[in-house]
């Protein structure tokens, strides 16, 4: 018999996604952005290095993301993105704030 | 958010392959127009509106062709961010048949764009100019209180409007396209702002009703983004962080729903809008199947919640009736069953005088529909279909691509506010002509009667990717073969009703073969839709050993899937094994069940006799029989080997 009062003990932070999925996800998010399959990401890849990421696809980029991952960056947050590596970071932060 | 109008529920998601189809436009063979229309009929969000309008304009760069699209040029001037807008205006335009280029000066140049004669805009000779200005576009000041001060700055905008207005009047024949102003979601004393003039929202309450009142009548329109920032909130509607981040004048989220409102402007200006409604009538226009469920049994009654349901989607057709669009029926019952709710129903708000064609027939509704486009000499790109049954939403959609078939969502209590979300029936102006429209074209409209049959159906059907399974009858399905026994009129031979104790006699007696047949689809899992039972006809000397089809019925609902040809296909089979060599078939008129009259005469069963009242009996001999293969996979479980020897 199953016992539905009894929560199930799974470690902490057990759903959430570690760096190699957040940058497989989060390739699958450039590709719809930039209708662009063949976009490497490293954690060094800057906007200078992709052609059309001008500053407003990279809006659309972030808003893309903040769908995808279901979090919210804030403006501070957006402003100090450096390259995607940071990105990246920014994501595990939030999803491990997530309740 | 709701969801209904952010993701614009109504039109079908996009397929799996959409990425592909958009890929593959530059090789498309035939009218491209008509593939970007169709890859733009989906619920697309931004990144996916982005994408096919680029697909859009490599398509022009290199030359080629849009039709059937219809071209119009339209200039955007605008105090905020629209580069990601613009490219879901040209994907929304296809949607609604036009062929959009966007003329887009610099940023912010509203005044001098329209004043300059040879601004990029004026210069560029648009078909219309939107005017997408915000409220941070206006010089407003709080004055609360100060009704003068409060008058003279709603002039004072008035003023300037029509001064772009008057520019672009000046240096081109562009039609203007001015936005009504959303208030910020932010009071200032509170509900009060409404009352006391000077505040924000009094001051652009005022100002939206002045705008609209100058428009009336001058050939320009009014997009209103107020009504549809409220409908959607204004707390949604409004994004202060995106504002602030690139001066987006509201959410991202909304992009495509804001696109798809100038879309059905500009489509209106082409003449593009939907001219007729098409209704199903069973749990669509009523709740109920009327052809099992009769006049009492079917939902309509104010008071019962199910039925108000229905008593809105039949609201609301008639204000779309009184407003000039054509309503016609097209149902899949006997003609006659289908308008009894008309005559009779006393709480039907349609009735058979509204309607200008009536569509009753066991035709597939694509024949159907092409049919009352011919009646009403509409074409079908004119056409809404608004039905419950998302089989017969992806028939038509799929036979007849021009025609606007809206999704529907579970609840019938949404049903009339999802046909008013799509906007099928955007205009930009109103004539008493148009008072007159939907009967003038009842007058013409003869009552057509179908002979074709649309082609494509077998390739349809095939799509579907059907599966149906035969059991014979046990404990776990026995609930729903009563219910289906006991009200089952239309599709039903000889309307014999049984108790379940009787079933259940039926279940166990060795000699009695039963057949309980279930049909799953790539929308669902239809249930059990078919029921059979046959027993053993004495034995006599020198005749065949014969199964008398004692019962044999259909759900309506999986009409012309070709069920009836598999369920034969399986009895001759159980036949075969059982050592019996005829099947025997009658037919017991009613007065509901004229759709299967013709029943064994298409299965090809010989009609051995016939009586005064209509009763018809037909034999098939199991030897040598031939049946046509449809297109689903069959599940055959639950029969025992030895029926041979069950029988006597």
């Amino acid at each position: 018999m199953l016992d539905f009062d009894q929560t199930p003990a799974f470690p902490p932070g057990f759903f959430i996604m570690d760096e190699t999925e957040i940058y497989a996800k989060l390739s699958e998010v450039f590709e719809s952005v930039f209708d662009e399959d063949s976009i490497q990401l490293t954690p060094a890849l800057t906007a200078k290095d992709v052609d059309g990421w001008d500053s407003l696809t990279h809006i659309r980029l972030l808003l893309t993301v903040e769908r995808s991952f279901k979090v919210k960056f804030s403006t501070t947050e957006i402003g100090k993105l450096e390259n995607v590596g940071s990105l990246v970071a920014l994501i595990k932060k939030k999803l491990e704030e997530k309740p | 958010m709701n969801a209904l109008y952010r993701d614009l529920q109504w039109l079908p998601r996009a397929p799996q392959v959409f990425s592909a189809r958009v890929k593959a436009l530059g090789n498309f063979l035939g009218p491209v127009g008509s593939e970007v229309q169709s890859l733009a009929q989906h619920g697309l969000d931004l990144n996916q509106l982005t994408r096919l309008a680029k697909a859009i304009a490599r398509l022009r760069d290199e030359g080629k062709s849009l039709d059937p699209l219809v071209s119009f040029r339209l200039a955007v001037l605008s105090n905020s961010t629209i580069d990601m807008i613009v490219p879901a205006l040209v994907t929304s335009a296809a949607r609604h048949g036009i062929a959009l280029e966007v003329i887009q000066p610099s940023y912010d140049q509203v005044a001098q764009e329209a004043l300059t004669p040879d601004s990029t805009v004026n210069r560029a000779k648009p078909d219309g100019v939107l005017i997408a200005l915000d409220y941070r576009a206006l010089p407003l000041k709080l004055v609360p209180g100060d009704a003068e001060a409060s008058a003279a700055m709603v002039d004072g905008a008035i003023g300037y409007l029509h001064a772009l207005r008057d520019g672009i009047r000046a240096n081109s024949t562009a039609v203007c396209i001015f936005q009504s102003f959303a208030p910020p979601a932010e009071a200032l004393f509170g509900s009060l702002d409404r009352v006391l003039s000077g505040t924000l929202r009094h001051v652009l309450d005022s100002i939206n009703l002045a705008l609209a009142s100058s428009i009336a009548g001058t050939g320009d329109v009014l997009l209103d983004v107020a009504a549809l920032a409220e409908t959607v909130g204004l707390a949604d509607w409004h994004n202060p962080q995106l504002w602030n981040l690139g001066k987006f004048a509201f959410s991202d989220e909304l992009i495509p729903l804001y696109a798809d409102h100038v879309a059905r402007i500009v489509g209106a200006l082409r003449g593009k809008s939907r001219k007729a409604l098409i209704l199903d009538l069973d749990n669509t226009v009523w709740g109920g199947v009327i052809g099992d469920d009769g006049l009492e049994g079917i939902e309509l009654a104010q008071g019962d919640a199910r039925g108000e349901a229905h008593l809105a989607v039949q609201r609301i057709a008639l204000d779309l009736r009184q407003r000039g669009i054509v309503l016609a029926v097209s149902s899949k019952n006997t003609d006659e069953v289908a308008r009894e709710p008309f005559l009779k129903h006393p709480e039907m708000l349609l009735k058979l005088e509204h309607i200008a064609v009536f569509q009753a027939n066991w035709s597939d509704k694509a024949t159907n529909i092409q049919s009352i486009a011919e009646d009403l000499s509409l074409g079908l790109d004119a056409m809404v279909f608004l039905d419950d049954n998302p089989v017969e939403r992806g028939l038509v959609r799929s036979l007849l691509p021009q025609v606007a078939v809206p999704e529907l969502p579970e609840e019938p209590a949404f049903y009339a506010r999802t046909l008013a979300a799509a906007g099928y029936f955007e205009a930009v102006a109103f004539a008493g002509e148009d008072l007159k429209r939907a009967g003038f074209y009842q007058d013409n409209a003869r009552r057509a009667t179908l002979q074709k049959q649309a082609g494509g159906v077998d390739a349809y059907l095939a799509s579907l990717d059907m599966t149906i399974t035969f059991q014979p009858f046990d404990a776990t399905g026995r609930a729903r073969i009563v219910q289906l026994i006991n009200k089952s009129n239309q599709y039903n031979l000889t309307t014999r009703r049984y108790t379940e104790p009787e079933v259940v006699e039926a279940e166990n007696a060795p000699d009695v073969f039963t057949l309980q047949v279930r049909l799953a689809d790539i929308f669902g899992d239809n249930g059990m839709i078919s029921v059979v039972i046959c027993r053993p006809t004495p034995p006599k000397e020198g005749e065949p050993a014969t199964w008398e089809i004692d019962t044999w019925l259909m759900s309506c609902r999986v009409l012309g899937r070709r069920v009836e040809q598999m369920v034969l296909r399986e009895l001759l089979e159980h036949a075969h094994r059982a050592g019996i060599e005829r099947l025997a078939g009658t037919y017991l008129p009613t007065d509901r069940n004229a759709l299967v009259v013709d029943h064994y005469a298409k299965l090809g069963f010989t009609k051995i006799g016939e009586d005064s009242s209509g009763i018809t009996r037909w034999e098939l001999m199991v030897e040598g029989s031939s049946h046509d293969p449809a297109p689903m996979k069959v599940v055959s479980t639950g029969f025992q080997s030895g029926e041979k020897q069950a029988l006597v």
